[in-house]
């Protein structure tokens, strides 16, 4: 009987040093969860200020403007032009 | 025996004494205990909650606005407002000077802020980009504070204003689709209750208090490309002819969507101090005006479509005079005779004010319902124009002739452009939105698709050589189309010399794809027949787009011989 009752007594023991462990484990994890959100919110807010940023750089009136005085380009003559339509998909994507 | 004797007796009381002591004792632990367990629980558990929980707020940001090629048209990003507790600020002269440069506020005006020590709370600067905030940061002046906002850029600006809109300081929508779709926009901060550790860090969550819901994106069907294009050649086309404004509209006459809608005068989003109402106004949907001789078409219509008449017919247009009960229409290309499909093509007032008078009214009336005028045109966009068609009972025989050329029903640029999809859709009416849907819409059928086509014919007429919109051409497409100079409606008659000049038409006229309208109010540099002003920049925004979107080629390209300072774009609606 007290053979039984001191086997429970380590069981017990080492139970609430798991318990203990784990709890930690998982605080720790939960910790670093918490960061990567934290990382995802910073890098979608990045993500728009770079979105912006594109938009911003690659606006039409700028690129047309760059390409006309600095790089000399121009609308091609349409006669120059061959427009060809797609096999399978329907005209609605237009070239892109 | 005597030893026994010697034991002292101490008096029973005094065991009694300690003993009942200590039960003293312990009664007041017990009672204690259950004061502090069981009736100051709450109070204890939630002070005990205090130092390691806490409350944080969730921020939410507001959904992206993109066009249909995932291009940014606004974007939420955090900024940071400054401000402080004038109480407890401790700034030197040198700091506040350091201070009132970083905001870009006079030192005056900051040094003021700062001496009001009865408020409590000041904002000295709101919205500061990060990089600033932190330089501020830096300075190190105590009792100032920051807290993070968000604020909405628009990197289109003046291109795409008026369709977007903006949002107002607390990033809620005030114009445009930022206001129309602000319950998808607009995002819901939530808040959760977490327990941290003494050094900060959150190690459990406790509960959600409220979810925080990030605004949804939207992707709109405007194609940024045809939209600066539009854009530019607007304002340009404003700027040339000394026009009040203008207005633009493109639409996709397959899926009903509205590829670019410009506005001239224009405003930046960004920068918002020192708008005009002029400027805001959004001229494609939520103005009307009388369209003038655009409406011709849809008369013509009505007549094949009750077989009254066939593009042949010959009409006696009385060498350009037609009194009706003393009020007469003119015609700016007296003719004694013209075919009905003339009638468009030279847009002769008393041709199709004859043609009208022939037609039962409440079937004109029906088509102009139809045709979805003086309905809202039900795009989601925040005060669109229903424009104004009285009912029929009460047209009188003038009115019923001028209504045919579009005077005395007035219409919004939109409507007018959705109208014409009934031509490029042989027959069908589409419905618009502004929300990318690039498959093919199904449309309401208004008239049978001979007569659509009929009158498209007729409208590509009217752009030949002889045709009032000459101009209207474009090299490697065939377009068809319509031109209008109306008489600009003022105190309640029609000023003389100030003209509302339009175009509307389609193209490629041999497989529809695109419906334009142009709009300019008041051109004042000399010319102002809607075939010399608005047919021009039609074409040209027509080409472009058209070019953009890959649409194959219906005619030889061969350039075009412009007619000279236009005598046929002469009209007189």
């Amino acid at each position: 009987m007290a053979k039984l009752n001191l086997l429970l007594l380590l069981v017990l023991i080492a139970c609430a040093l798991g318990l203990v462990t784990s709890q930690h484990k998982a605080r720790k994890l939960f910790t670093e969860l918490e960061r990567e959100q934290m990382r995802a919110r910073e890098l979608d807010v990045e993500f728009g200020q770079l979105q912006l940023e594109a938009s911003t750089w690659g606006l039409h009136s700028r690129v047309e403007k760059i390409a006309a005085g600095t790089f000399g380009m121009r609308v091609p003559d349409p006669r120059r032009v061959r427009v060809v339509e797609r096999a399978t998909a329907p005209a609605a994507g237009g070239a892109r | 025996m005597a030893v026994a004797q010697n034991i002292v007796r101490l008096p029973v009381w005094r065991a009694r004494f300690v003993l009942a002591a200590f039960l003293a004792a312990f009664a007041v632990l017990v009672a204690r205990s259950v004061y502090l367990q069981a009736m100051k629980t709450e109070f204890l558990q939630e002070k005990g909650e205090a130092r390691y929980s806490r409350v944080l707020e969730v921020p939410a940001t507001r959904g992206r606005v993109l066009d249909r090629s995932d291009e940014a048209l606004a974007v939420s990003t955090p900024v940071k407002s400054v401000w402080a507790i004038p109480g407890d600020v401790e700034a030197s002269g040198a700091q506040v000077r350091k201070l009132a440069k970083l905001l870009d506020l006079d030192t005056r005006e900051v040094s003021r802020k700062l001496a009001e020590r009865e408020r409590d709370f000041v904002y000295l600067k709101r919205q500061l980009p990060p990089e600033t905030a932190e330089r501020v940061e830096s300075l190190g002046i105590a009792g100032l504070y920051q807290s993070r906002e968000f604020r909405r850029y628009y990197p289109g600006g003046e291109v795409t204003a008026h369709v977007i809109g903006f949002t107002g300081v607390d990033d809620t929508g005030q114009e445009g689709i930022e206001l129309a779709h602000q319950s998808s926009l607009g995002g819901k901060p939530g808040s959760r209750r977490v327990i941290k550790d003494r050094l900060g860090h959150i190690v459990e969550d406790v509960e959600s208090i409220r979810r925080a819901q990030d605004g949804r994106d939207l992707t709109l069907s405007i194609d940024s490309k045809i939209q600066s294009l539009a854009h530019s050649a607007l304002a340009a086309a404003v700027a040339q002819h000394k026009a009040k404004a203008g207005a633009l509209v493109v639409l996709d006459v397959r899926s009903g969507e509205v590829l670019a809608l410009a506005n001239a005068p224009s405003y930046n989003p960004n920068n918002r101090t020192n708008l005009s109402g002029a400027q805001l106004r959004n001229r494609v949907v939520t103005d009307i005006f009388e369209p003038g001789s655009t409406m011709k078409p849809f008369t013509v219509a009505l007549a094949l479509e009750l077989g009254r008449v066939t593009p042949r017919t010959v009409i006696p247009t009385a060498n350009g005079k037609l009194t009706i009960a003393n009020y007469t229409i003119h015609d700016a290309h007296p003719e004694p005779a013209l075919s009905v499909a003339q009638v468009v093509q030279k847009s002769s007032n008393v041709g199709v004010a004859k043609i009208a008078l022939g037609l039962p009214r409440e079937q004109l009336w029906e088509l102009f319902s139809r045709l979805g005028l003086g309905a809202a045109p039900q795009l989601g966009f925040p005060g669109e124009a229903s424009g104004k068609v009285r009912p029929y009972t009460t047209w009188r025989p003038i009115e019923q002739a001028t209504m045919a050329y579009g005077h005395g029903l007035s219409v919004s640029l939109i409507q007018l452009a959705r109208a014409y999809s009934v031509f490029a859709r042989d027959g069908e009416l589409v419905p618009l939105t502004l929300l990318k849907s690039p498959a093919h819409a199904a449309g309401t059928p208004v008239m049978s698709a001979e007569t659509a086509r009929a009158v498209r014919d007729m409208l590509e007429l009217a752009v030949q050589p002889g045709g009032t919109g000459a101009r209207a051409r474009i090299m490697g497409w065939r377009v068809a189309g319509k031109t209008a100079t109306a008489h600009k409606q003022e105190n309640g008659g029609y000023a003389p010399n100030k003209y509302i000049s339009s175009f509307v038409g389609l193209a490629p006229a041999s497989a529809p794809r695109l419906v334009v309208a142009v709009m300019l109010d008041e051109p004042s540099a000399g010319q102002y027949f809607g075939g010399a002003v608005a047919a021009p920049l039609f074409a040209q925004v027509t080409q472009g787009a058209l070019r953009l979107l890959g649409v194959p080629h219906d005619a030889p390209l061969v350039p075009i011989e412009l007619p000279g300072e236009g005598d046929d774009a002469r009209e007189s609606t």
